[in-house]
């Protein structure tokens, strides 16, 4: 799960770690509110939304008067942000945060990561902040350092200790660097966190040093013992359909194509979609059903991908293990009873009872093309596409 | 015996009672698995499915000197399940259970790597289908009519695209020696190359299939191994060739986060090293076809 920066500033502020002055706002009106609050003459102010890369974007913005933070906010607020990471479509921008502008001597980066070659987690820091990180690691990789943590016994000091010394800092900040340090290990340990990422973490030229923009994301498995973090959720900067299928239970992915895909199982939900692919067409999602799919669940994500306005075709492939071939067929056969599928519809059954399955589809008398294979299965979803697409036109 | 479990090997079944766990149970003894015990906290000295239920692993393995066990235990309590496993001297480890906190799953790595080496427990999973040696032992939650019993090890994380795979294989009359399911979590009990060294060790298998997807540096780790160290024929699959750099595609695991990660850099590292990778998930048999007849 993912939250906002000034969410992620407030937690970091909890556990002590330095950051500027800021409040949040919702209207142009608050935003100069809290401007005249913080007091100073400069401020920035960051539009917020669930992406990296606002700045390149305009979403954030050094403000010298009241006027230009109004105009600032005027511009996004209500409307939709497009960056690098959000898609063509955007990010809604409902609140921007107003914090007091710092005077920086120098930009690091910090970051702390669940490391999967290791298996533990990491802390990584670089004296080349403010920049793509990734770049840094690619075309000077001894400009980071890392330090990995023992799960048993947790984050030492000395280890903190050594990592601050590795970014060049003045030693009378050493110290409260380490302690700074140390205090987002304990955010991240305590929240089941997955990535805390502070880019860039400043010195500034009174030699104190704050983190100026903050980013965290959260294991969805642990939110069941995290009621603070699950508080912090914001469904507007989640795809509806995404939500929508999350409340059901259901992993969905939307994605560019125009082929609505049905499959249980991760895995085999990828290799149809490459398999798609592959068929000549283009998936338009990415929906595991999961396993022990009931005929109502099936409906359910049926519906779910039709209400994919792009859709023009569906796969379903199923490989029943837990589940079964009949469970499945009856719930595509009783959704189209209740409501048409003007759309091409392709089934592709296997695995346990996969007779009665077929003989259901069979039987129903339904538009639906059955095929026994997934590579069957995928070239007749695409020629089918194809020939209800000439048909249209 | 094939690598892990045979038609001996004593299989303890912990969350034996549960709903899951008591359908699986059923299933895993139909198959032949021989399974000696349940554990469920609080119904020790009942019995459940002609199996004597114990309060904890200890005493379990202490009655029926069970080796192997599976774990059906819901996510929040599921490492605390797997490290006592471990602690009762349980040999081979199988965790069904999706949705166990990533952090708890690093602590159980610890617990488990802190015994001596010989000593380690191997777990398999978590959210994985389970492990099979066809026509010998099932622990997990596969259907056990689609694999059938012959000369080629198949690890894999999916449970579902393993399954095609088996299917295809067995449609093509091709065997498997033991079929491990590595699970779609980002911290894994054991890697592929973990599961891999055994079967390079192992009399029953032949030749190695790999089901790998996008996420993790797992599959590059196999690569060099293969190039360096291994003396069996491998094949490959990787899924996610459309999936979308930054996006979760269902298992906790499967996302492109940095490079290296993607189906496409994942197939030119293990092409590069040798494996014969199949070009789409329809091909997975006639791959491992070709492979066998290559050799």
């Amino acid at each position: 799960m993912n939250i906002h920066e000034y969410q992620a500033k407030k937690l970091l502020a909890k556990y002590g770690v330095p950051i500027p002055k800021g409040g949040i706002a919702h209207s142009a009106t608050e935003a100069i509110y809290q401007a005249s609050e913080l007091g100073g003459n400069k401020w920035i102010v960051k539009a917020q939304l669930h992406s990296g890369a606002r700045g390149k974007a305009g979403g954030v913005k050094l403000c010298n008067s009241h006027q230009e933070i109004a105009d600032f906010c005027d511009n996004l607020l209500g409307n939709k942000l497009v960056t690098q990471q959000t898609g063509p479509e955007g990010k809604m921008v409902s609140s921007i945060y107003v914090e007091e502008a710092s005077d920086i001597a120098k930009e690091l980066y910090f970051s702390i990561v669940l490391d999967r070659a290791t298996q533990k987690v990491t802390l990584i820091a670089s004296t080349e902040g403010g920049v793509d990180i990734e770049k840094v690691a690619e075309e000077t990789p001894e400009k980071i350092s890392k330090i990995m943590i023992d799960p048993a016994v947790g984050m030492q000091l000395f280890q903190a200790r050594q990592l601050a010394f590795t970014l060049n800092l003045p030693n009378e900040v050493v110290s409260a660097t380490s302690r700074a340090v140390m205090k987002c290990y304990r955010a991240f340990r305590d929240t089941d966190a997955n990535l805390l990422e502070i880019n860039p973490l400043i010195l500034t030229t009174d030699n104190k040093v704050m983190a100026i923009d903050a980013k965290m994301t959260f294991d969805k498995n642990a939110l069941y013992r995290r009621p603070e973090i699950l508080e912090f959720r914001d469904k507007t900067q989640e795809d509806s359909l995404e939500t929508n299928a999350a409340e059901h239970d259901l992993n969905y992915v939307g994605l560019e194509g125009n082929i609505g895909c049905l499959i249980n199982g991760a895995g085999l939900a990828m290799a149809t979609m490459d398999m798609i692919q592959h068929a000549g067409g283009e998936p338009a999602n990415f929906l595991d059903i999961g396993g022990g799919a009931s005929a109502e669940r099936v409906a359910t994500s049926i519906e779910l991908v039709l209400s994919d306005d792009s859709v023009e075709a569906i796969l379903i492939n199923i490989f029943a293990g837990i589940n079964r071939c009949d469970w499945v067929a009856q719930g595509i056969v009783d959704l189209m009873n209740k409501r048409d599928i003007d759309i091409p519809l392709v089934v592709r059954l296997s695995g346990t009872n996969v007779e009665k399955g077929q003989k259901i589809l069979k039987d129903s008398g339904k538009k639906i093309i059955t095929a026994n294979t997934l590579s069957d299965a995928a070239y007749k979803v695409v020629s089918a596409w194809k020939k209800a697409k000439r048909g249209k036109t | 015996m094939s690598i892990f479990i045979d038609e001996k090997t004593p299989v303890l079944v912990q969350g034996i009672t549960g709903r899951i766990g008591s359908f699986h149970t059923k299933e895993m003894i139909d198959y032949g698995t021989n399974i000696v015990a349940g554990v469920t906290p609080g119904k020790g000295g009942a019995s459940h499915l002609g199996r004597p239920i114990f309060n904890t692993v200890e005493e379990a393995v202490l009655a029926t000197g069970a080796e192997a066990s599976i774990v059906f235990v819901p996510p929040a309590y599921a490492a605390d399940g797997i490290m006592e496993a471990a602690e009762s001297n349980i040999k081979f480890c199988v965790s069904i259970t999706d949705g166990i906190p990533t952090h708890d799953m690093i602590r159980v790595k610890r617990y488990i790597n802190s015994a001596p080496k010989e000593k380690c427990m191997v777990l398999t999973g978590p959210n994985c289908a389970g492990t099979i040696s066809p026509g010998k032992s099932l622990l997990g939650i596969m259907p056990g009519h689609i694999y059938k019993q012959g000369n080629v090890g198949l690890i894999g994380r999916s449970g579902t695209l393993g399954y095609e795979a088996a299917s295809q294989m067995k449609e093509l009359g091709i065997g498997i020696s033991t079929s491990v399911g590595i699970g779609g979590d980002p911290i894994n009990g054991s890697s592929f190359l973990e599961i891999l060294k055994y079967f390079e060790n192992d009399d029953e298998t032949e030749a190695v299939m790999i089901i790998g997807e996008i996420g993790g540096p797992q599959e590059a780790e196999v690569a060099e191994y293969f190039q360096k160290h291994m003396n069996k024929p491998m094949a490959a699959y990787i899924a996610g060739l459309t999936a979308p750099p930054g996006r979760l595609m269902g298992h906790a695991g499967a996302i492109v986060s940095t490079s290296g990660e993607s189906a496409a850099e994942k197939i030119v590292i293990l092409k590069d090293a040798g494996i014969m990778v199949a070009p789409t998930p329809s091909d997975m048999g006639k791959t491992v076809e070709a492979l066998l007849s290559s050799r």
